[in-house]
């Protein structure tokens, strides 16, 4: 094989396997505007998170602004501890509150941040205290139906059952 | 004495514990073609690994050019390594390498010549073996004659001052056999080389070689010129030269003794 | 009595044996990254690998891409259907072939495809001699011929297995998209916000790399280390494709473990 054609070769299949690599970041995936780099990491504390996971998004007006790093629980105050990442280009004031939301009635979830109004931005490491935990389904559904039958159980025992 | 290339005094041998070769006396001057012959397995191919550094000496002492092997470090056996050409039993030749690029394999690696002089250099190396036509031949494509022809043209592309030659004869047909030797003789005689031929082709080899070692066993079995052997009673010589089935060398591998093995002796 | 002592002695040959191929497998890999700082000066010969380690595999590694894309496209339809979520058929296709399909089927396919090449072609060099012939040159055979070989198809692997993963999206694209016509806004906007550049796409870039490695070295090892003869060779080239097979889906549950444990 002449050098030159295989030089040619070489440089297609290079060129083409970047280009492979360049679709994937672009085109498949959301090339990282979220890396550890340029983000702050903030906590919030939840009753409950429902089906929440890590890596979940965090947006605010349906923006995506981070992502959800770590998930633990808390072992003192009996709550689910959630980190998450947020991208260092937003930021948001110290009183803003966090809710876990579920995208669509069985899509994933996420969590909405609702921002407030104080002066004083949110910084590396704060914990948010206005939070709101996940509407369960089941909890919801035996609301409705207690609600209904005017039964004198209270809801939030069966929301404990689970 | 430094007419002699090679210098082998004492020399001893061993793979693990088994001893291979044992106080091999041998030298080699300047302009000779030597041959190392013997029967196969007797060692003569270990010898000229020795002598091309693939093994060490387990004892005694190998000159190179007044350098000796056995305490050469790989740098330095490298640097020796260019001044030697090697002939591989089959040619060895680079398959993926078409027979211009073989010749030219050792000069693009251990030199910067420009490469217009590089194709002279080649097809000069390939005309002396007669095959400059087949610059552009693949190794596939050629005789086993013809590869070991264009792999002599290799080995001699640095200009080497000792050629060593694995078995240069063997499957070769009567022609082949015949500008195989000639082509060793003029090569030595015009480049003013040493050659040390391994073989055990002993008509051709005594028609142009100027001195014969005969391994046999481990130990240098009879030496001589070509005249001295052709001329020598000595038993193994005599067997070796005329190709006499039994003799110093048996046509039985040891055994018991026939009758007993079948149980007729009592 | 002796049988048992025989058969104990067995297993300690072999497992005495097992540890010093080891020793020298590891003591040759050293010797390749030892070695490669040459190959690197003379870049040609390393282009020359990736011609015969990556374009000749390009062929096998688009369609299988491909098809297999749109074999997950058809059964993953199939399943989603039942929830009634098909817009998630994207981000099914795309994670299982970023995380998983294409850096496995893609090394599996490089295993057999280069892989086998790489020790036939060594080990034949070695029956032939042509390994001797370049040591008696004063050219030192890992310098030459194996570093090479290793980069030429460690840096060719990656690539493959993104091209690998970038046919499989295509291929769930058409079936999914354009055959059974899930709604294409669905299927990419749904599929980039489940995938995550650098958990999942550099993730599997990663795993690529690292099989590449271990199918590289393995090749490599098995053809330097084959018996020169042609039964010696054919074994080697046979222990070359279920070795690196083994290792590779060894290896992808030890790296899976690692990267993706906290999903």
């Amino acid at each position: 094989m002449q050098r030159a054609t295989l030089d040619l070769w070489v440089g297609i299949f290079v060129v083409a396997g970047l280009a492979a690599v360049l679709f994937l970041a672009l085109r498949v995936g959301n090339m990282g505007s979220f890396d550890s780099a340029s983000t702050y990491t903030v906590k919030a504390s939840f009753d409950n998170i429902g089906g929440l996971k890590a890596r979940a998004p965090v947006k605010s007006a349906g923006v995506v602004v981070g992502r959800v790093s770590d998930i633990s629980f808390d072992t003192t105050l009996y709550e689910a501890t959630v980190s998450m990442n947020l991208d260092a280009r937003y930021k948001f004031p110290k009183d803003t509150s966090a809710s876990i939301m579920t995208s669509g009635l069985l899509g994933e979830q996420y969590i909405a941040l609702e921002a407030g109004g104080e002066e004083k931005m949110l910084a590396n490491g704060d914990a948010m205290k206005l939070t709101q935990g996940a509407v369960v389904l089941e909890n919801l559904i035996g609301q409705f139906l207690y609600s209904k039958s005017d039964s004198e159980t209270s809801a939030p025992d069966l929301g404990k059952m689970e | 004495m430094s007419d002699n290339l090679i210098e082998i005094r004492d020399l001893s041998f061993a793979y693990g514990k088994r001893l291979v070769l044992k106080d091999i006396e041998l030298s080699a001057r300047r302009g000779q073609v030597v041959a190392i012959m013997g029967i196969s397995g007797g060692g003569k191919t270990t010898l000229l690994r020795l002598i091309g550094g693939a093994l060490r000496p387990t004892s005694g002492v190998l000159k190179v050019d007044g350098v000796d092997m056995g305490s050469l470090d790989r740098e330095s056996l490298y640097q020796l390594r260019r001044r030697m050409g090697m002939l591989f039993q089959f040619g060895a030749l680079f398959t993926d390498l078409s027979v211009f690029d073989n010749v030219a394999f050792p000069l693009r690696e251990h030199t910067d010549l420009p490469e217009e002089m590089i194709r002279d250099l080649v097809l000069m190396k390939l005309n002396a073996v007669g095959l400059r036509g087949g610059a552009d031949l693949m190794p596939s494509e050629l005789s086993g004659g013809m590869a070991r022809r264009v792999a002599l043209a290799r080995a001699i592309a640095l200009e080497p001052s000792l050629i060593l030659y694995d078995e240069p004869f063997a499957g070769l047909d009567p022609i082949s056999l015949g500008v195989t030797g000639n082509l060793i003789r003029r090569l030595t005689d015009t480049l003013g080389v040493t050659s040390i031929v391994v073989t055990h082709d002993i008509q051709e080899s005594l028609r142009m070689v100027d001195y014969v070692y005969f391994v046999s066993d481990g130990v240098i079995a009879a030496q001589g010129t070509p005249e001295q052997l052709k001329a020598s009673d000595e038993p193994f010589v005599h067997q070796f030269v005329h190709g006499e089935e039994d003799g110093p060398v048996p046509f039985h591998y040891p055994a018991p003794s026939y009758a007993e093995e079948l149980e007729l002796a009592a | 009595m002796n049988s048992l002592l025989d058969s104990l002695r067995g297993i300690g040959a072999r497992v005495i044996d097992g540890i010093w191929r080891m020793g020298v497998a590891t003591r040759f890999f050293l010797m390749i990254l030892l070695q490669s700082g040459q190959s690197f000066r003379r870049f040609h010969l390393i282009i020359r690998e990736i011609y015969s380690a990556g374009v000749l595999s390009l062929i096998i590694i688009l369609v299988s891409g491909l098809f297999v894309g749109m074999v997950l496209g058809l059964q993953g339809y199939e399943t989603l259907q039942t929830y009634g979520s098909e817009e998630a058929l994207g981000v099914l296709v795309s994670l299982s072939l970023v995380r998983e399909l294409g850096p496995v089927v893609a090394a599996l396919l490089f295993a057999s495809r280069a892989g086998s090449a790489i020790t036939a072609e060594i080990g034949l060099m070695k029956a032939t001699e042509q390994l001797a012939a370049m040591e008696m040159m004063a050219v030192d055979p890992v310098a030459r011929v194996v570093a090479p070989r290793f980069w030429g198809a460690v840096i060719s692997m990656p690539l493959l297995a993104a091209m690998f993963s970038a046919m499989g999206i295509l291929g769930g694209y058409l079936v999914g998209v354009v055959l059974i016509g899930v709604d294409e806004g669905a299927f990419w906007s749904q599929m980039q916000a489940a995938v995550d550049f650098r958990e999942d796409i550099l993730n599997g870039v990663l795993k690529s790399v690292v099989f590449g490695v271990a199918v590289t070295a393995i090749a490599l090892f098995e053809g330097y280390d084959a018996p020169p003869t042609a039964e010696g060779v054919s074994r080697a080239t046979t222990r070359t494709v279920v070795t690196s097979s083994l290792a590779i889906l060894g290896l992808d549950f030890i790296l899976t473990a690692f990267m993706f444990r906290g999903v």
